[in-house]
């Protein structure tokens, strides 16, 4: 065991260690053993590679708004250039990079991994699902590039059905087809899940990520078939006429509204659950401890998944719904508030008599917990009729949201990229350099957003091209910490990359964490373990690793 | 200062004199939001403190240095509970005081005055009951409750005061309402804040607020001749609805005579308030709601009559209280311009071929 007092980073020696051989990336070569692989170590791979390449697409229409809100005027581009930027910034975003984010990165590489199983329960729906997703993908891009769409990324009726002229339908498809990517996603974790633990992992002895991921995965499965129909609907009231949310042929605008929050609503846990299952694990193993609560914990992502579905019509409180509705869902809004409160107490009081050394995934889960509690509180604010009324429809939801899906879930997904990249590639990331990305990306998040909820307070409507000047120093400062951000986001690209080849070589287990992953050699084998492991210890069982050690120790001596 | 770039001058002399960073409070329900908001904020503060302070202290306590080994802890009963219980019960108190304001702000009293504001790609049209049109901007009087009543001819919009706190969708094919009282006179930033299209960001404009007096010299300077009611007098005529709706014992239609705010037995069974929705939806999907009594042979008027058409038709419609007022409407056809304050149509021969002989 090393002795340093900073880390508790303990990898071979570096002058006769060797990536273990064969490994899941090399037992087949080849661009086909990729594209036809069923192995969910290489399929999670796929999808790290095409949601980075989304991301950055995103990102960089991100950049475009912040440069028009530069100045008051529109004078970067025309409005309609702006409504489609933001259009596709959101749907590329969500669609194609949050909600696939972690469970499909992170989730399939892992999930198996800690259940001790070899592979999902059904690896070519695994790999369809991948397709399905890229497909969507593309779909989407081609939408963008032969003149895109400005319907914003919740295609409000009749806005969406009868008054733009831009690809609503070939984008509703892209989304449609990417849909069923993330249901067949859930549905292969739920069964496997369920299925395929090793013996001795009972529920209450899974980590806590999957725990998130089985939330998430419920909301996946339930929540996304609504969000197709939804969708379907409004291509065939472009195409033929149908009517359902026509006023003038009886239908109802807001029916829309529900089917589409009754999906999207849910679709924020979707993406933030999972998020959460990062930290967990990040924290527990960075301060050496049982995650506190283990249990409040883990049904606490159930309460969410259950919460989330009754409370969508809280996008909808000025909209003109029934008084007594409002009065339900914000009640049920404050009730899902609680069980964020509580994960964020108890990882807090998980460093409680913990040793804790802060390497790069540790900070980055330090930045989620100060950003999460920011994005959870100031969405009772908006959760609360009263107040939502003024700040709805503002930059203070965009500020909200961005908390919560950037602070919140982005911090969370490079926390766990970060975590587990000794286990993905075998190697180890830069570690000074990776401390200075996440702080770098923390202060220009916070120079970003920061500002955004004074404009919200102030009544900056959202998705507006050109403000009144008086807003102007607080977009100047976003713009500004956009530019951090950037930065933030893009040194991690070039060192992960450069980690590749010239990173310091891993070994099994480098952060000595619990899991079962850690468990086996990095990166892991085709198959994940040799022999089947037998879960004897309940998990974040520091003691017994100690145990395993000592053992491992004895019979090599 | 010659080696600061003018541009980045300029920046600096606005940041110090036109750095806003709360909106003035000029309704009679801003402070009582606001008291709500800073309650939040508050707690809010409170919290990210409490969880930013351990956080901190613990990493410095139990860092690996000082803290070589962890001690484990399976959790707390008491501690899940008060970390439960103490956020829901602040939840709830948020969640009842919300709800306090929300219904404060969608319940406009009885007294409120009515303006009706018809949204479209991309504009605010106001409606006053004295016949004034305003396009993206609106004057109301301090110290009155003023109701609006909502409708958008496309798509979505959203009517959004800041400085009043208040915001109310606009929805295609449903009337919404929203009041507030002002109470300092001033000129406040009106937006659309649900994207409509293209000019979302130009569908802005002002609000004006006024004292009592110079509100009424605005009413008098801005007046078009004719009252809403007036307007709707003369579409009533020509769109010929009189023709049935005539108050005679064989109308075919039945008489509008205090029709509005009373309970109408319909031909399905089942009785409706005729407020402002229900004589909209009357107008464009009549066979939808026959009273009782009448063949369904209304003509739906979808497309012939434009919302604000309909507006005036309501408002005429409220202020039809006799059906003297009725039979004199079926002789109108022209309305000359001006003739405020006289019987309406009281000088217009019948010209018309729906009256009978």
């Amino acid at each position: 065991m090393n002795t340093n007092n900073n880390t508790i980073v303990d990898i071979p020696d570096q002058a006769t260690a060797r990536i273990p051989q064969p490994n899941f990336m090399t037992k087949e070569n080849g661009l086909l053993s990729w594209l036809l692989t069923g192995d969910h170590k290489r399929i999670a791979i796929l999808y790290l590679i095409s949601i980075t390449f989304f991301f950055f697409i995103g990102g960089a229409l991100a950049g475009l708004i912040r440069l028009e809100l530069l100045t008051p005027q529109a004078d970067l581009m025309a409005t309609d250039t702006y409504n489609k930027v933001f259009t596709m910034h959101g749907i590329i975003m969500i669609f194609l990079f949050l909600v696939p984010s972690v469970p499909a990165t992170l989730g399939n590489f892992l999930i198996p991994m800690m259940l001790g199983a070899k592979d999902l329960a059904m690896p070519k729906i695994n790999l369809f699902s991948w397709y399905l997703y890229m497909a969507g993908g593309i779909l989407a891009l081609y939408a963008m590039i032969t003149g895109g769409v400005d319907t914003g990324w919740t295609f409000t009726t009749p806005l969406s059905t009868h008054y733009v002229n831009t690809n609503v339908i070939t984008t509703g498809f892209a989304i449609f087809v990417a849909g069923f990517s993330s249901i067949f996603t859930g549905l292969n974790f739920i069964v496997t899940i369920h299925k395929m633990r090793a013996p001795g992992m009972t529920w209450f002895r899974l980590p806590l990520f999957v725990w998130a991921h089985y939330a998430a995965s419920l909301l996946m499965v339930l929540g996304t078939p609504v969000l197709a129909i939804a969708i379907v609907l409004v291509m065939l009231e472009r195409t033929i006429g149908i009517g359902v949310f026509d006023p003038v042929k009886g239908g109802d605008p807001l029916l829309f509204q529900h089917l589409f929050w009754f999906y999207s609503h849910p679709a924020v846990y979707i993406m933030i659950l999972p998020g959460m299952g990062v930290i967990n694990e990040v924290i527990s193993t960075f301060s050496r401890k049982r995650v506190f609560g283990y249990t409040a914990v883990a049904f606490s992502s159930v309460a969410i998944a259950i919460f989330g579905f009754f409370v969508w019509a809280h996008h909808m409180f000025i909209m003109g719904i029934s008084n007594y509705a409002v009065l339900v869902f914000s009640l049920l809004t404050m009730m899902v508030a609680v069980p964020s409160a509580i994960k964020i107490f108890n990882w807090t009081f998980t460093l409680y008599k913990g040793s804790i050394t802060f390497e790069t995934p540790m900070l980055y889960a330090f930045g989620f917990m100060g950003l999460f509690t920011i994005g959870g509180m100031t969405g009772v604010f908006l959760g609360a009729s009263g107040t939502d009324i003024h700040l709805t429809e503002t930059y203070f939801i965009v500020a909200h949201f961005h908390f919560v899906m950037v602070g919140g879930m982005l911090m969370a997904f490079l926390a766990g990229i970060h975590f587990w990249w000794p286990k993905i590639t075998g190697r180890m990331y830069p570690e000074k350099i990776s401390q200075l990305a996440a702080i770098v990306t923390f202060i220009g998040f916070n120079l970003t957003f920061f500002p955004q909820f004074i404009l919200g307070v102030l009544g900056m409507p959202r998705r507006y091209a050109s403000y009144p000047p008086e807003f102007q120093v607080l977009n100047v400062f976003s713009t500004a910490g956009a530019t951090i951000l950037g930065v933030g986001y893009l040194l991690p690209v070039l060192y992960l990359l450069w980690s590749l080849k010239y990173g310091a070589i891993a070994g099994n287990n480098p952060w000595q964490a619990t899991g079962l992953e850690w468990q086996t050699q990095s990166p892991p084998l085709t198959e994940n373990f040799v022999v089947t492991p037998i879960m004897d210890h309940e998990a974040y069982d520091y003691e017994w690793l100690e145990s395993q050690k000592a053992k491992e120790v004895a019979s090599a001596g | 200062m010659s080696h600061i770039s003018p541009t980045i001058w300029q920046f600096l002399v606005k940041w110090l004199t036109n750095f806003a960073l709360f909106p003035p409070e000029a309704s009679k329900i801003a402070p009582q939001m606001d008291a709500l908001f800073f309650f939040m904020v508050l707690v809010s503060l409170i919290g990210l403190t409490a969880v930013v302070l351990m956080v901190v202290s613990f990493s410095i306590l139990y860092s690996k240095k000082h803290h070589p080994v962890a001690v484990q802890i399976e959790g707390s009963t008491l501690l899940e509970a008060t970390w439960t219980i103490i956020p829901l019960g602040l939840f709830m108190v948020m969640f009842v005081w919300g709800a306090l304001i929300y219904f404060r702000v969608y319940t406009p009293p009885a007294n409120a005055m009515n303006i009706y504001v018809v949204g479209k790609q991309w504009m605010w049209k106001a409606e006053h009951p004295g016949g004034q049109h305003e396009i993206n901007s609106l004057h109301v009087p301090t110290g009155r409750a003023v109701q609006l009543t909502l409708i958008s001819e496309d798509v979505f919009h959203s009517f959004s005061i800041p400085a009043f706190r208040v915001k109310r969708e606009a929805i295609p094919g449903r009337y919404t309402t929203v009041w507030f009282e002002a109470t300092t006179p001033g000129t406040y930033h009106l937006f659309c804040t649900q994207y409509c299209g293209t000019n979302h960001s130009r569908m802005i404009g002002d609000v004006v607020v006024l004292t009592p007096e110079d509100y009424r010299k605005w009413l008098a300077s801005s007046t078009s001749g004719n009252s809403l009611a007036q307007n709707g007098e003369r579409l009533f005529a020509s769109l010929s609805c009189a023709a049935c709706h005539n108050a005679r014992p064989d109308a075919r239609g039945p008489s509008l005579a205090n029709v509005y705010g009373s309970r109408l037995a319909l031909s399905s069974g089942g009785t409706i308030i005729a407020d402002d929705a229900y004589l909209r939806e009357a107008i464009l999907n009549p066979s939808q709601h026959i009273t009782q009594g009448y063949a369904p042979i209304m003509p739906t008027y979808q497309g012939q009559v434009s919302e604000e058409g309909v507006i005036a038709l309501v408002e005429y419609m409220k202020h039809l209280d006799s059906d003297y007022r009725v039979q004199q409407t079926t002789n109108t056809t022209d309305l000359v311009p001006g003739s405020e304050g006289k019987a309406p149509g009281a000088q217009a021969p019948a010209v018309n071929g729906t009256v009978k002989p």
